[in-house]
């Protein structure tokens, strides 16, 4: 199956959904990524028994955190898809990417990268 | 242990707001167990202060560290160093370690970013409940190991009162009766006689009613 989906997105690999912490998600909003979003097993056939669920959990609450800071919480997002699913994966890429694009860039990296020209120094 | 909740972010904010650098500055004890004051919660909270202010466009230092207690002397020596080169430290401790980082260094601004909440106990991950309230003398031995000062409503020695229903209590009806816990115990152990003993009023000087409270062992003092 050769099937394209969005080249901006790029996958990071991770044993489970349940491994990713918000400290993660967090550093690559301040690393300059527009969105992220997790996409884990279908719920029920986690291999960890709950680590999807628990990533959800940890997405509902991360989306405060994000509002809280200006980023918002829309940047983030959580989907299941089974490994037999590359269409449904890539129809995410695209809605994912088209959510994205419709919000603009993350007003952390355009306002890192104003203020390292105007200073001439990291600006945080 | 004791337990806090994250102060909200806006207030927290505006509390940070005439200051540049900031060093926040977690505890590896209390607050970290109940998720709210450890290395994880310091990274995330400078995270998110980084975001917004980088998002609003206010220039900024936000450094980090975590030490193993701030309610004890010796391990605020460690910061010695460090700590006069920011403009104001948040600490996430409870209300304990921020006092005690302030009364160390005097010249650095402490800020609290938690709210202390209570003395309690981890019923299951994510969920902390209170046990204790210090009362100074207490009387588990007689109330079959639940506390009727933190866990009865209205601290009564003579309960339950007329707002207990089916074992809860009338605040709210999660919140189990304790004088409906205890007496349940009684029964089970076949010691009502002792709900029936009439026991003098309680000497409430030892709690927080008889002013700020210490212990000393002089045997220790070095
Ligand atoms: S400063 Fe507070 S939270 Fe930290 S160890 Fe001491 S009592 Fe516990
Ligand atoms: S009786 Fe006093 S010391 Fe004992 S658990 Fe209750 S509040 Fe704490």
């Amino acid at each position: 199956m050769r099937i394209s989906y969005p080249t901006s997105v790029k996958i990071i690999k991770v044993p489970c959904t349940g491994r990713v912490d918000i400290i993660h998600i967090l550093k690559a909003f301040e690393g300059g990524a527009d969105g992220i979003y997790l996409v884990g097993c279908l719920e029920g056939d986690c291999h960890y028994l709950t680590g999807n669920i628990r990533a959800k959990k940890r997405v509902k609450y991360l989306k405060t955190l994000l509002d809280e800071s200006g980023i918002g919480g829309q940047r983030v997002s959580m989907y299941n898809v089974s490994s037999a699913e590359g269409l449904r994966f890539a129809e995410i890429a695209k809605e994912f990417t088209e959510r994205i694009k419709s919000l603009g860039p993350n007003p952390f990296k355009l306002n890192k990268i104003k203020s390292t020209r105007d200073s001439g120094r990291g600006g945080i | 242990m004791i337990i806090a909740d994250r102060k909200p972010f806006d207030e927290i904010m505006s509390m940070l707001a005439p200051y540049r650098d900031i060093l926040v500055l977690g505890c590896n004890e209390c607050v970290t167990v109940c998720a709210v004051g450890g290395a994880k919660e310091v990274a995330i909270l400078a995270s998110q202060i980084r975001l917004r202010r980088t998002k609003d466009r206010i220039s900024s230092e936000v450094h980090e560290k975590t030490i193993e207690r701030q309610c004890d002397i010796e391990y605020l020596e460690e910061l010695k160093d460090t700590i006069g080169g920011y403009d104001a430290v948040l600490s996430l401790a409870c209300g304990c370690g921020v006092q005690f980082l302030g009364e160390r260094y005097t010249d650095v601004l402490v800020l609290p970013g938690v709210n202390t909440t209570f003395m309690g106990v981890t019923e299951r991950h994510g969920l902390w409940t209170e046990r204790c309230q210090g009362c100074g003398n207490c009387v588990l031995h007689r109330t079959m190991g639940i506390c009727p000062v933190t866990r009865c409503a209205k601290s009564i020695f003579n309960g339950p009162c007329g707002g207990s229903s089916e074992g809860r209590c009338e605040i709210d009806k999660d919140t189990p009766c304790a004088w409906h816990l205890i007496i349940e115990r009684y029964k089970k152990k076949g010691m009502m006689d002792m709900y029936m003993e009439i026991v003098s009023p309680k000497d409430w000087s030892t709690a927080r009613d008889g002013g700020p409270r210490k212990r000393q062992r002089e045997d220790m003092e070095i």
